[in-house]
């Protein structure tokens, strides 16, 4: 298995770079499906007459929309995603510097969720039809249909006006100057209610498959053997179920990307935590269309690049599964 | 065991033994006290969707109160910022929330039927095709792609119900594919070419009928997805302004969350239960049809 994976990883890449184009190519249409002049999207409605004739020419918008897509690409590949114009810098730096907010959030909330989620389903697994296992049901029932940005506005309101426990919104308390660990346990506490708020979803669906998987698991011959070789109970669970029931939990996290996205910059928004939700609501508001565009492509291509992740890391795990 | 007198009497004086029985899934479906219950919330939302003119106090575009008042017996929910009565603007969101529920389940599910179908009946190469075109959608992030149409566009009803079934219908179309793989090799599909069939007719005969619980279970599922993204964009500012949604009602209670606890409460408590209601039927339904692959639907 292990020769065939270098293989394997290369031909998903190349499977990967058909959708990585249509996702440039949607983006280029979406540009000249807008209304008025594309120009205004693609320099901004700021600039003078030579600066639009400037642009003009090296978009080639007098050009074939074919040549102006070939264009188009090509300054993609060489690292042009467009220039902000409500920043007045290029798109690329505007996002990279609100990156790191958001990988943080979406990382903690990713981890955390899938540890809680992948404990609570084997609670619910090993207790079938017990009080415990059916209010944790309930409770993923609810996860599911809750918008995330109003279980936000409820944890602000109960935990932040209410008690006091976590400050309203922001990333950093802005009055106080901490260094060092002072700063980072005040981060933490900024972190604590936009983190809660994104892992509710995945939470809810973590804990569902991992039940439903090592429910089934727990069922089969292998198990019995085990069982009547005399391993105690959470051997058997942990070291042997769990892991076959845990395949597609990696699946689901892997796939889920994109929610997760959503999830964070509606979470953002509430929390007003200086990420790119933040960004993107700025975006939409002072219509800061390549910048729109840079953030549709960012998520996009996360999202294509998990699904490989995902699919070799399934590949390692797997070993019953041969991929030529 | 049901006595004679207890037995409904359906029989018609034509039919000759054969009383006209409910549906099995039907039965299996009510036996499930939370589908029933998933079902009841369901139909009340529904209700109140279609009579919220006549249910509701007041306009619930205009302001009729003193702004930002808890909730009172003149405002049983109380007012928004702008005076306009919460009660009154949460029966009339239930309508957007429905409708966009719906309506991209339809186009979703119609879509990925006719996707799903063509690939999992023709093979080769439209298989091929269709598939390539199915990963593609899936990996475009639809509520970001949504955010950039309906900035460009603005956000009608119609713009977000459009793209949303045009997005949505990818899981469709792989569920009925898979489905159709594995029921053309099955004996009545086998014994129905084996009579002389034709392929078309035993497609649209012997193999979708029984491909589409499932379809109709990611439907269900569907309805809820939507209706959370098209909150998302509402809470955004990014839905149709025309219409009371309750997305735009958290939208308009996110700067006033400190002091106005009402305007955020109830529109997210509307918007939970119905997306709760949609999913305890397609729970319902998923376990009505097919009991052993139940929580598949959650996947």
């Amino acid at each position: 298995m292990a020769a065939h994976l270098p293989r394997y990883l290369l031909r998903r890449v190349l499977q990967a770079v058909p959708l990585l184009l249509g996702v440039l190519v949607v983006n280029f249409f979406l540009i000249h499906l807008a209304p008025g002049d594309p120009i205004y999207l693609l320099a901004g409605d700021g600039g003078d007459e030579p600066y639009f004739a400037a642009m003009r020419q090296k978009y080639g918008l007098d050009k074939p929309l074919p040549v102006q897509l070939g264009l188009y690409l090509l300054g993609v590949v060489q690292g042009e995603f467009g220039y902000s114009f409500a920043y007045a810098r290029p798109v690329f730096e505007v996002i990279a510097a609100r990156l790191p907010p958001t990988l943080l959030l979406m990382g903690v909330s990713i981890v955390l969720s899938t540890v809680v989620g992948v404990w609570l389903g084997v609670v619910c697994a090993r207790r079938p039809n017990s009080p415990v296992e059916r209010s944790v049901l309930v409770a993923t029932l609810l996860g599911y249909g809750c918008p995330a940005f109003w279980l936000g506005q409820l944890l602000v309101l109960l935990f932040a006006v209410r008690l006091g426990w976590f400050p309203v919104q922001g990333m950093v308390n802005a009055r106080a100057d901490y260094e060092g660990l002072a700063r980072l346990s005040d981060i933490a506490r900024h972190l604590a209610l936009p983190v809660a708020t994104l892992s509710v979803l995945h939470l809810a669906l973590v804990t569902r498959l991992t039940r439903t998987g090592l429910r089934e698991e727990l069922g089969k011959d292998y198990v019995r053997t085990a069982r009547a070789k005399g391993l105690p109970t959470p051997s058997v669970v942990n070291r042997h179920a769990l892991r076959n029931a845990l395949l597609p939990v990696v699946t689901v996290v892997g796939a889920d990307i994109g929610t997760l996205f959503t999830g964070a910059v509606l979470t953002e928004i509430v929390f007003a935590w200086p990420g790119l939700g933040r960004l993107l609501y700025d975006a939409t508001l002072s219509r800061d269309y390549p910048l729109l565009m840079g953030i549709f492509l960012l998520v996009g291509t996360s999202v294509i690049l998990t699904n490989i992740v995902t699919d070799v890391a399934y590949a390692v795990l797997d070993p019953r599964v041969r991929y030529t | 065991m049901a006595s004679a007198l207890t037995q409904p009497f359906t029989t018609l004086p034509g039919e000759v033994g054969a009383p006209r029985r409910t549906p099995r899934w039907w039965n299996r479906f009510v036996r499930q006290p939370t589908a029933v219950v998933g079902l009841a919330l369901l139909l009340a939302v529904a209700a109140v969707a279609l009579l919220a003119p006549w249910l509701a106090p007041g306009d619930p575009l205009t302001g009729i109160g003193p702004p930002l008042q808890p909730p009172s017996p003149a405002h049983p929910l109380g007012t928004d910022d702008l005076g306009r009565d919460i009660l009154s603007q949460l029966l009339h969101g239930a309508r957007v929330s429905l409708l966009v529920g719906l309506a991209t389940a339809v186009i979703a599910t119609l879509v990925g039927i006719v996707v799903g179908g063509l690939a999992g009946f023709f093979g080769r190469w439209v298989d091929d095709a269709l598939m390539r075109l199915t990963e593609f959608v899936l990996v475009l992030p639809r509520f970001f792609l949504a955010i950039i149409v309906t900035t460009f566009f603005g956000g009608s009803l119609l713009t977000i119900v459009l793209l949303l079934g045009l997005t949505f219908w990818p899981s469709t179309a792989r569920l009925l594919r898979a489905q159709i793989l594995s029921l053309r090799e099955r004996e009545f599909v086998v014994a129905a070419r084996a009579v002389g069939a034709a392929e078309p007719a035993i497609l649209t005969r012997q193999v979708l009928p029984n491909a589409m619980p499932p379809v109709l279970v990611n439907a269900s599922l569907q309805v809820g997805g939507a209706i959370l993204i098209e909150a998302g964009l509402s809470f955004l500012g990014l839905g149709d302004r025309s219409q009371v949604s309750w997305g735009y009602m958290l939208n308009s209670a996110q700067p006033f969350i400190l002091i106005a606890w009402w305007m955020s409460l109830f529109p997210g408590l509307a918007l939970l239960l119905t997306v709760v209601a949609v999913n305890l039927v397609a729970d319902g339904l998923n376990d009505a049809w097919n009991p052993q692959l139940s929580d598949e639907a959650w996947r």
